[in-house]
């Protein structure tokens, strides 16, 4: 009896819901469909297009401090001319090569690979994948891109602040950044960075609750949690992993502006700047650490599992083959997102850690190794005697399998504590993270933009361009990136501004020049990709099928230009999982159609 | 009945319902609320390594024994007993507005809402008194070999260990204590604080609608139970920033 009245209830729900959507079809204003929108899918474009700018941003200051470091003794008048004292002489001065690294990782990180990568994906494809009209609640949707926004904002006014922005690394570790008399990096744009920071977790936030809610309580009929496919299990652990880590990194920041601006000591103890010994005593750096870190690793995976969830998917649409493994995929997710929060002082070895805690810090990362080769493993089967189509987007998920074996395996080397007294604060572990993390989630996005770009757009991008795109890229990050591996084995030091006055690393001059020529290459090769990016969207090949890839998932029953509530008549009920392709002779049976009669049993 | 059920057997978690039987803006708060204990967590446990790590601790017995318009009474904890005990009544009457709405109870609704409210703002009109007397109530100190008098601030603390022989007036001289003190009770409890106002802000959002009708015509008091499983948070959180400053 109870149930049936709980029963009742939860129809109540659903059926409230589905009802406020349908009421969305009557014509709407210029400012509530492209600008302040509920629709989820005008979210994800808006998340993606930022998201783009940031990387361009991004990507352009690092193509300045390359040029400082394959150059070290250049003089560039028109450096001076843009960037004013910033450049003096047409050289780039220590502040500015710090605060460009420092915006560099922050923008990149954060802007664009956490918000620019799930919030694109995860507000595209939960609804559409799981069925449902919406997100749970789309005005808290609206309200997480419009605080991404805010942060976007603050950020970038901290870049136009006279004594600069934020400028001691990424990761921002006090004493550094919370003594404005310290650099000219820790005065007012660290501030800027911590606000703007602020309002990015709560972006976040109510993104990520919006993205478990919606998976966990709006799956269409049907669609049970082992129907999801790969793409929702990896955003639901992403946003598991966001809800629960960025709350401490919220703490560590507000500890941060109350020690910058109210006098406490929570970080600071013992210092003396330029001779002035100042009163703080009692609080310690490496707690911001801790904090720090504990965000920070989960985050790395943050960035990366919408990554592994969107390749899983491409790989198997594009090789005609089941996803190998499926709930092996899911377990590893799963341990994944679990060990993300154990690791974390794998950061800090050098760093004043106990060297027996460090013990276990050690067990613990290299414990992850294990679901990591369960996917690598998996990804390989399912392309082993698949029926490949190489579409852009697959070349990318392969790609992406590639990044991510060289990636992981220097991980393995770092997450030793004893070899990382020697690698640690090396290019070794900038090679490490860039590989793994940076481009390896670039190419899971590029997956997904090429892939889903149809959804989005109703046209496809250029495959001319997107080719060349994806052969300098890939090529570029390698010969970027491997390379820095060995000037880090070398013992070459990160965030230095000019190697050639020391005399262990000016024989790495010549490779600083070689890794900067391609940088500015492949970045060239991003820029053509926003041209392909832009210019498809007004005028690429149009679609003209409903689901050109032949998938099976339900994104690919909607309408081509589907309007806000996604299906015109009933959501369609799922009867079986996403991953039957080449079964019983059939290419592809998508996700709506009944089992049939004599139908083999899958797998 | 019962053969009926065993026919339409439900399977929660296939799709088509909420597993959870709870409307999904409840289900958020809940993933809000956790999140938001790793915030609160992450403060405490913060405070605990810095307090640990040092060699002296002020006692809460004696930083804590004020009273409004006590003077010098000694009473311990006595103050932030009595604001503990207001926000659990507090917690409370926002149970009652809740089985109130449950029961389309409009006028129960809106009085027990209007007691929380006032609950809410006792509590911080409490926790100004505190924060004032702290940084206002003055203490004889010897800093630099010079006794001077100071309150309890983010960056000064005058309650370290007492200076056997020295007095001042009729009051121990003491050395200074741990700075942290200041700026983890200020910053915790000032987070929590607030969170307090948070709440009193949203309940009195939610009595407004409330007495507006809104609830009436949507036919349910939900909001009310979201507003409540924060407001009942926010005590919950207090129960340990209570632990963590007064009673360790
Ligand atoms: C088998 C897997 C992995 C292991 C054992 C591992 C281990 C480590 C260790 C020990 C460090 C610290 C090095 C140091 O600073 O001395 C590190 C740095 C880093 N790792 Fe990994 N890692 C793994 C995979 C990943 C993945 C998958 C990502 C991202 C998606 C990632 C992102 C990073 C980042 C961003 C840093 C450096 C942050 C910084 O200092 O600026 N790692 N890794
Ligand atoms: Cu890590």
């Amino acid at each position: 009896m109870s149930t049936e009245i709980l029963h009742g209830h939860a129809e109540v729900v659903s059926e409230a819901h589905g009802e406020h959507h349908e009421g969305h079809h009557h014509e709407e204003s210029f400012i509530s469909k492209y600008v302040f929108s509920m629709d989820h899918k005008m979210i994800a474009r808006q998340f993606l297009i930022t998201g783009i700018i940031w990387a361009i941003i991004g990507g352009l200051f690092s193509v300045l401090f390359r040029l400082q470091l394959g150059y070290p003794d250049m003089s560039l008048p028109f450096l001076e001319d843009i960037f004013g004292r910033w450049a003096q002489g047409g050289r780039i001065t220590p502040e500015f090569y710090y605060a460009l690294v420092t915006m560099h990782g922050t923008i990149l990180v954060f802007f664009v690979l956490t918000a620019g990568l799930s919030g694109t994906f995860a507000n595209l494809l939960i609804p559409l994948q799981v069925g449902a009209r919406d997100m749970a609640s789309p005005f808290l949707n609206m309200l997480s891109y419009w605080f991404f926004f805010l942060a976007s904002v603050i950020m970038f006014a901290s870049l136009f602040i006279q004594t600069g922005p934020a400028a001691g690394g990424w990761t921002i570790y006090p004493p550094l950044s919370a003594l404005g008399q310290a650099s000219d990096g820790s005065k007012l744009g660290m501030d800027f960075w911590l606000i703007s920071m602020a309002m990015f977790i709560v972006s976040s936030l109510l993104g990520g609750l919006n993205y478990i809610t919606t998976i966990l309580n709006m799956r269409t009929r049907g669609m049970s949690m082992t129907r999801l496919p790969l793409t929702i299990w990896a955003i639901f652990f992403t946003a598991v992993l966001g809800v629960l880590s960025f709350p401490v990194l919220l703490s560590g920041a507000i500890l941060l502006l109350f020690d910058r601006n109210l006098g406490t000591s929570f970080y600071l103890s013992d210092i003396v700047v330029k001779g002035e010994i100042l009163p703080n005593e009692g609080g310690s750096a490496i707690l911001f650490q801790h904090l720090f870190w504990f965000l920070g690793h989960p985050e790395v995976y943050i960035i990366l599992l919408p990554a592994m969830g969107m390749v899983s998917e491409v790989l198997s649409v594009n090789s005609r083959k089941p996803i190998f493994g499926y709930l092996a995929m899911v377990g590893s997710l799963f341990a994944i997102a679990i060990l993300a929060f154990l690791v974390w002082a794998h950061h800090m070895f050098v760093t004043g850690l106990n060297p027996f805690l460090g013990a276990f810090f050690v067990l613990l990362t290299l414990l992850i190794a294990i679901p990591s080769a369960i996917k690598v493993f998996n990804w390989l089967t399912t392309l082993w005697r698949g029926n490949i189509r190489f579409t852009p987007a697959m070349l990318f998920a392969i790609g992406f399998v590639s990044l991510f074996i060289s990636g992981g395996l220097t991980g393995i080397f770092l997450g030793n504590s004893t070899l990382d007294i020697h690698l640690h604060d090396t290019y070794f572990v900038v090679a490490h993270f860039h590989i793994v993390m940076g481009v390896a989630s670039f190419f899971g996005m590029f997956a997904g933009v090429y892939h889903w770009f149809p959804k989005l757009y109703s046209r496809y991008l250029n495959n001319t361009m997107a080719y060349i795109h994806f052969w300098i890229t890939l090529a570029g990050a390698y010969l970027i990136f491997w390379p820095m591996h060995y000037e880090g084995l070398a013992g070459m030091p990160r965030r230095y501004v000019d190697y050639s006055s020391w005399e262990s690393f000016k024989m790495f001059a010549d490779l600083n020049r070689f890794i900067s020529t391609v940088a500015m290459i492949v970045f060239a090769a991003q820029l053509m990709f926003v041209f392909n990016f832009f210019y498809s969207i007004f005028k690429g090949r149009r679609l003209r099928t409903e689901n050109p890839w032949g998938s099976n998932t339900l994104e690919w029953t909607t309408p081509i230009h589907p309007g806000h509530g996604n299906w015109p008549g009933e959501i369609p009920e799922v009867h079986r999982w996403p991953y039957d392709y080449g079964k019983d002779g059939r290419e592809f049976i998508p996700q709506t159609e009944p089992i049939g009669k004599d139908e083999s049993a899958h797998h | 009945m019962s053969t009926a059920q065993a026919q339409v057997q439900t399977k929660w978690w296939g799709g088509g319902k909420s597993p959870f039987n709870l409307e999904y803006g409840k289900v958020m708060m809940w993933y809000f609320l956790m999140s938001d204990a790793f915030t609160f967590g992450a403060f405490l446990i913060s405070y605990g390594t810095i307090r640990f790590s040092q060699n002296y601790w002020p006692d809460p017995n004696k930083v804590f024994n004020a009273f409004p318009l006590m003077g010098h009474a000694n009473l311990p904890l006595a103050f932030v007993s009595l604001m503990t005990f207001i926000l659990i009544v507090s917690s409370v009457t926002m149970v009652l507005a809740v089985h109130a709405g449950h029961n389309m109870d409009k006028k129960g609704v809106v009085k027990w809402m209007a007691w929380t409210i006032v609950g809410g703002i006792a509590f911080l009109a409490c926790q100004a008194w505190e924060w004032t007397h702290l940084i206002t109530g003055e203490h004889a100190v010897l800093i630099d070999g010079k006794i001077q008098e100071i309150g309890t601030t983010v960056s000064r603390n005058p309650w370290g260990s007492e200076i056997l022989g020295l007095e001042h007036g009729e009051h121990h001289v003491t050395k200074t204590g741990p700075v942290a003190f200041g700026g983890y009770f200020f910053g915790i409890t000032g987070f929590h604080g607030f969170h307090v106002f948070s709440g009193v802000i949203i309940n009195i959002i939610m009595l407004l609608m409330a007495t507006n009708d809104v609830f009436e015509r949507k036919g349910h008091y939900l909001m009310i139970e979201k507003a409540g499983l924060y407001w009942h948070f926010v005590d919950l959180v207090w129960v340990f920033v209570f632990l963590c400053f007064y009673l360790i």
